[in-house]
């Protein structure tokens, strides 16, 4: 069924479907509404869920942690300060395998303050053992949900998933929606059977022990195959959820990138733009593509290689920034494989992104005068 | 192997982290000065002592209370 509705309504439809049991959920701009829908749908019976109402967001992941450590599916949302201020649990839930779905309302992180968009908030917490898959638009942002769960809780992954949704951008505004029948999602998404770490007076164990030197290293290791496993687990759910709701999904999307000379990088909203940019410049006969990065973790380093690897430049576009090295995407790919790219900082704290900014990247990128320098787009004092 | 998670299954299993292996001075008691006050018995925090006056060096950390609280000084701290 087809409605218009914002990204944080169908991400809240898509938790609706996926019927976790418990819900810890502290309201932050610009999540708030996800906390508001999912209020209503308990309150209103159509989600048999318990809502915990919690003091902080970090009450929010620990309840969420707590929860699933008995045994069932949990669902939490927030957005930049919240997500900072659950920085040291989601480590935590990470480490304990706990396969818990977070929405993520990516915004910038203070100070200056703002309630606006960038993807410092969920880059930040790249090294925290959680999946993270960035969503274009409110189907994305329903659909992703969904394959987060089956993701998470494949017995060869067991990790915790994000799914990023660009603030303001796709959580407050509309657009037409396919909502899939519950009878649909049950059969791609069967009930959560534990099986590795939950609370049963039948089957005691300990949970969130301590470790010695002896054991640590050896769970930090068994994290990091499962996150490297997770690639083919995506892959694997891609194909099943095609087969059940018809909508294509991998863990990179490659958009007229077959004969392109220049490719743009980028994640989230932003590729809307920008394959706007394409279409109007394909029409003119210039060569561009994008590819479109879904999973920033696990990061898909053989699929981005393969998408980029004959096209003669390329251009990384970051709505983040480490201070001193620059964009995290753009390094982490420049890390990962021999390709030569421009790295461009864009849009923090909500600084518009319009048509004309892409354009000026293309440009820049077919002429780079120093590919070490990072490009800052739409900074005031160049123009 | 760490199970995944690294949740413990089996009731009791800390028993297997032998604490001993942290020691660097291990107490050594000449129960032939042993006046049988008890001291050790009671000051170790890590219940090591026995009425015996036996020292379990599997978990003894080697903290040496037990040399400091001796009355008599039957109890020596010798490096590992």
């Amino acid at each position: 069924m087809l409605r218009v509705i914002s990204a944080n309504r169908a991400l809240a439809e898509a938790v609706k479907l996926a019927r976790p049991k418990v819900v810890p959920v502290y309201p932050i701009t610009p999540q708030t509404t996800i906390s508001e829908y999912l209020a209503s749908f308990v309150a209103d019976g159509e989600l048999k869920a318990e809502y915990i109402m919690v003091e902080s967001e970090h009450s929010a992941i620990s309840a969420a942690l707590g929860a699933s450590g008995t045994g069932v599916r949990v669902f939490t949302a927030t957005s930049s300060q919240g997500l900072a201020l659950m920085h040291e649990i989601l480590f935590a839930a990470a480490g304990l395998r706990a396969p818990i779905v977070m929405g993520n309302a990516n915004r910038a992180l203070s100070a200056p303050l703002s309630i606006w968009n960038d993807q410092q908030d969920s880059i930040s917490e790249r090294d925290s053992g959680w999946m993270q898959f960035f969503a274009e638009n409110a189907q994305e942002a329903l659909d992703f949900i969904l394959q987060a769960y089956r993701i998470s809780e494949d017995q060869d992954v067991l990790l915790p998933s994000m799914v990023c949704v660009d603030g303001f951008i796709l959580t407050h505004t509309v657009e037409p929606v396919d909502i899939p029948t519950q009878e649909d999602v049950d059969k791609f998404l069967p009930p959560y059977q534990p099986t590795h770490s939950y609370l049963d007076p039948e089957h005691p164990m300990s949970i969130g022990t301590f470790t010695d030197p002896n054991y640590y290293m050896d769970a930090r290791y068994d994290m990091e195959i499962a996150m490297e496993g997770a690639v083919d687990v995506i892959r694997k759910v891609n194909k099943e959820f095609e087969e059940v709701f018809g909508r294509k999904y991998d863990l990179v999307e490659k958009y007229e990138c077959e004969d392109a000379e220049i490719i743009l990088v980028a994640m989230g909203s932003i590729c809307g733009t920008i394959k706007a940019v394409i279409d109007d410049l394909r029409e003119k006969g210039e060569k561009i593509g994008l590819l479109k990065v879904i999973s920033f973790r696990p990061f898909p380093r053989e699929d981005i290689y393969n998408a980029v690897k004959n096209a003669n430049r390329i251009a990384v576009l970051d709505k983040n920034i480490s201070m001193g090295i620059g964009g995290v995407l753009f390094n982490e790919i420049k890390a990962k494989m021999d390709v030569d790219a421009s790295g461009f900082i864009l849009g923090l704290g909500g600084r518009d992104v319009p048509p004309e900014d892409i354009i000026r990247i293309i440009e820049r990128t077919r002429n780079p005068t120093d590919t070490q320098k990072i490009n800052w787009i739409g900074i005031k004092e160049e123009e | 192997m760490t199970s995944i998670g690294a949740t413990v299954k089996e009731p009791g299993s800390s028993k297997h982290n032998k604490t001993g292996s942290w020691r660097t001075f291990k107490p050594i008691l000449d129960k032939e000065k042993c006046i049988d006050c008890e001291n050790c018995f009671l000051f170790c925090p890590e219940g090591c002592i026995n009425k015996e006056y036996d020292i379990d060096y599997d978990y003894c950390k080697g903290c040496g209370i037990c040399a400091e609280e001796c009355p008599v000084k039957a109890i020596k701290m010798e490096r590992e």
